[in-house]
């Protein structure tokens, strides 16, 4: 034993090896793979269709996989489904309450569940639901009944919260704070699994990402490094004529491609000495320029460069 | 493990009184025709009896609240509960679907004790009701009842592919019962051919059976009853075991 060393391994939560899942001839998920991390956010994005949710419902032992290994917290989803559901939180992206329930039944009837009989009220608050308790379901918004299925998922005080399509439907203000509140969970040393078709939602939100698509894993990794592997740093726009010759700024050293697109001359630069060397063309060349700015490449650009399509809602 | 039975319980019992159809259709519409069958006929007892038409009848009103709860009750239930996704969120929950389900099918259990709770206090205040029979036999007839009309309605609730179809085979097992079991009309008034088809309805055999014991008979003199409503509840959960789906 090496005394002199302490090595902290991140402890691993999720593991998956070589899952694969088909309905009939649709092979929802064709041998996926990954790892989550104890107190990461972990997301996998890709777009509707992509193998997201089955993915998910095969961790989470609501599906019972075609082959493959899966290992959530040392247990078998298929054979410890009980003590499994007791340690994780769930919310689901379809699914509905009766509609005759209150807000404050709900949350107490899914408390007892896992052993509380008082129920925490103080988890209403935290998801701004405090003055809806005495409402029936049927009565609340679709941001409401969004909040109160991450509410459901919470009353267990799980180890891991597994969110699906947490944020869609929902309006900016309330997208942001479900962000906050995902990143509070993390803080209180919890781990999240989630799944989205909003790539800013990964790419702000998550410290890992899985990029998925055809329910396969095309890139896995820190948003930050994808960008950098697989993106250009920066774009830069310009709105100059198109009389300008594009090849004496693709012969710039840093400049990637050059295009024309909206009328507006666009660069994929690698990095910011490369936008000096444009800025310096310009200025010698005396052109006019209309507009002028760069844009970061986010992993909108990463999934449209791996997969060869764009994303849409 | 109990507790979670007895909130389950609990909470489906309220949702189902919330609902005003099913809280109308169960307890208060057949509370509603024995009043106006009982103000026609009055409860003097019939020429050479010892009962009266209340006496006789009761029987096919309780008759019409299990089948009330049992067939549409259950089979509204569980088949919107499948389709909104309910019993997913369930399944996502450290609880038994068995236990789900059990606990439906008590709060069922308990709103048809309450309907005929409501129908012989109203029986006992404004008709001066008679009753013959053993307290114990009735009860324990009154269980089998009521297991044997819920494993029939877990038949559309488990076979039906949506909600709507499975109100659909609901109605057409409900309606025939309502109406040729003796439970709204005497079978007496029936033309001979469809009191003789309705023999074959298991609601029928409920209707006879608590009719008897009320008046004083012996579950022992009711065997054919029993067996037939003790092979429905096996049937109906047999098949309801096999193919039942939660999603």
């Amino acid at each position: 034993m090496n005394r002199g060393i302490e090595v902290i391994l991140p402890e691993t939560v999720i593991r998956v090896e070589d899952l694969r899942k088909s309905y009939g001839d649709v092979h929802a998920v064709g041998g996926l793979s990954l790892c989550v991390s104890k107190g990461e956010i972990f997301g996998i994005v890709g777009p509707n269709g992509a193998g997201k949710t089955t993915t998910m419902d095969c961790i989470v032992s609501m599906r019972r996989p075609d082959s493959g290994f899966v290992s959530v917290l040392g247990l078998d989803p298929l054979k410890q489904r009980m003590a499994l559901l007791k340690k994780v939180g769930i919310q689901q992206q379809e699914s509905e309450l009766p509609d005759r329930m209150k807000v404050r039944e709900a949350i107490e009837l899914f408390s007892c569940f896992y052993g509380n009989l008082k129920a925490d009220t103080g988890i209403l608050s935290r998801l701004e639901l405090s003055d809806k308790k005495e409402s029936y379901f049927s009565t609340l918004s679709g941001g409401q009944k969004k909040r109160l299925f991450v509410a459901l998922s919470l009353v267990g005080d799980p180890e891991i919260v597994f969110l699906d399509e947490l944020t869609s439907g929902l309006d900016p203000r309330s997208r942001r704070s479900m962000w906050d509140l995902v990143r509070g969970l993390r803080d209180d040393g919890k781990t999240i699994f989630l799944s989205t078709h909003y790539m800013d939602e990964a790419e702000k939100l998550c410290d890992r990402v899985a990029i998925i698509d055809n329910g396969k894993i095309v890139a896995m990794d820190t948003p930050a490094s994808l960008i950098r592997t697989h993106a250009f740093a920066l774009s830069v726009i310009m709105g100059i004529p198109d009389s300008f010759c594009e090849r004496e700024i693709e012969s710039i050293t840093g400049v990637v491609e050059v295009f024309r697109e909206g009328g507006k001359t666009i660069a994929r630069v690698r990095d910011s000495s490369a936008v000096v060397g444009i800025v310096k063309l310009l200025v010698e060349s005396e052109i006019e320029l209309g507009d002028f700015h760069t844009e970061k490449s986010t992993l909108e650009d990463v999934f449209l460069k791996l997969t060869g399509k764009e994303i849409r809602d | 493990m109990l507790q979670r039975y007895f909130r389950l319980t609990r909470m489906e019992f309220i949702l189902y009184l919330r609902e005003p159809s099913g809280f109308f259709f169960t307890l208060i519409f057949p509370l509603l025709l024995m009043m106006l069958f009982g103000s026609i006929w009055g409860n003097d007892p019939f020429p050479g009896e010892n009962f009266g038409y209340i006496d006789f009848a009761v029987s096919a009103f309780i008759g019409m609240v299990i089948l009330t709860s049992g067939i549409m009750g259950l089979t509204t239930s569980i088949a919107a509960y499948r389709e909104k996704g309910i019993l997913r969120r369930f399944k996502a929950s450290p609880i038994s679907p068995l236990l789900v389900l059990t606990a439906e099918l008590s709060s069922l259990f308990l709103i048809t004790v309450a309907g005929m709770i409501l129908l012989l206090v109203a029986g006992a205040l404004v008709f001066g009701m008679r009753f013959y029979g053993s307290i114990l036999e009735v009860f324990l007839a009154f269980v089998l009842s009521t297991l044997s009309i819920s494993a029939l309605g877990f038949i559309p609730a488990s076979l039906a592919p949506t909600a709507r179809s499975g109100m659909i085979i609901a109605n057409a097992m409900y309606f025939p019962m309502l109406f040729l079991s003796g439970a709204a009309l005497p079978r007496e008034m029936l033309p001979p051919f469809l009191s003789t088809f309705s023999e074959v309805l298991p609601l029928t055999q409920v209707i006879e059976l608590l009719r008897g014991l009320w008046l004083g008979g012996h579950l022992w003199e009711f065997p054919v009853q029993i067996a037939v409503l003790c092979g429905v509840t096996v049937a109906g959960f047999a098949i309801a075991a096999k193919y039942f789906r939660w999603e």
